[in-house]
């Protein structure tokens, strides 16, 4: 028994190890949202200017799964994801925007130049309704179900894998 | 004497506090100066969630002053620093605290640190028991006579090196 003592530093060492091998492969800038599997907070946003007359507010979610996604013209990032959360409108899922921050007539020419299929945009200048949602970079896109419950948060811009492997397979299997 | 200066000069650098005030614009702060130390006590606990290593009082980012902007929107709304705390935990997880709280989740990190303390303590003392155990043998006769005639004998103590 004594003998095997010598193994204890070994059998510590690979455990720490084990620990921060995990530790290497996640993304700390990546939260989960403290929202999910919550119902979608209480928010009312106006509508960009020019572009509606009505806004986006709690009462627009549910119903059937969406998407909500959060941009702004001053984001890079953003133009990168784009043409994708078009192409998931156009297959007839319903997206949402939450303009973070941005201004109204920058948000306008940012949608006229790279398409705009949001069913309903609204414009959140101070940021306020961006933190009920516990938005801290964007962009950020939320999986909303039929009973408008967060199901799952996207942070930063979607790849064409992350629409494929992510996205389009939580909205189906809400689908059901 | 340059060189006085210098070193003097590191030392001030150094010993320098870094000062929350660098990031706070003076239109960010309250009126009143009880309510803006709660706000600024509370600013420090917060994590900036894009910096994440800084709090919001130390961080410029736009989200941190959003934050101080929120935190002393609720002070001056009269809700105490739990509520507000719970505030943000409720929109950004309990990740928004810079100090975890005491849950079974977290207990572990709270309590890691004094187990391995104990478990390391429980091992010097075992250790050394055996040690003085050891050392405090009695002699046996033989070894008893051995050592009478080692120390009787001039020669035997001085030949080995």
């Amino acid at each position: 028994m004594r003998r095997l003592l010598f193994i204890v530093p070994a059998i510590v060492f690979l455990v720490i190890a084990g620990f921060l091998a995990i530790g290497l492969t996640r993304d700390p800038a990546e939260l989960p949202s403290a929202l999910r599997d919550r119902p979608a907070p209480d928010f009312a946003l106006p509508p960009l200017p020019g572009r509606d007359e009505e806004g986006f507010a709690r009462a627009h979610l549910g119903g059937e799964p969406m998407l909500v996604n959060v941009f702004a013209s001053w984001c890079v990032p953003c133009r990168i994801e784009h043409p994708l959360i078009n192409r998931l409108a156009e297959d007839g899922v319903v997206v949402h925007g939450l303009n973070y921050k941005d201004e109204a007539a920058a948000a306008r020419a940012w949608l006229d130049e790279l398409g705009d299929n949001f069913t309903r945009v609204g414009h959140d200048l101070d940021g306020q309704a961006g933190i009920e949602w516990g938005v801290y970079g964007v962009p950020e896109t939320y999986v909303v179900d039929a009973d408008g419950r967060i199901v799952h948060r996207h942070v930063g811009p979607l790849r064409p894998e992350d629409v494929e492997q992510e996205i389009r397979p939580i909205l189906e299997s809400l689908q059901r | 004497m340059m060189r006085l200066f210098l070193v003097l000069a590191l030392v001030w650098f150094v010993a320098l506090p870094p000062s929350a005030n660098a990031v706070l614009r003076p239109d960010e702060l309250l009126e009143d100066p009880e309510l803006e130390a709660r706000a600024r006590a509370l600013g420090k606990e917060l994590r900036c969630v894009v910096c994440q290593n800084q709090s919001i009082d130390d961080s410029n980012a736009d989200l941190a002053q959003d934050f101080r902007r929120i935190v002393r929107e609720r002070v001056l709304a009269g809700d105490s620093d739990a509520e507000i705390r719970q505030y943000m935990v409720d929109r950004y997880g309990e990740f928004v605290l810079l100090k975890p709280p005491v849950t079974a989740g977290t207990i572990v990190l709270w309590a890691g640190p004094f187990a391995v303390l104990l478990l390391g303590a429980g091992i010097a003392v075992t250790t050394m028991r055996h040690r003085q155990a050891a050392e405090a043998a009695d002699l046996s006769p033989e070894e008893r006579e051995r050592l009478a005639r080692l120390l009787d004998e001039p020669e035997a103590r001085e030949t080995p090196r």
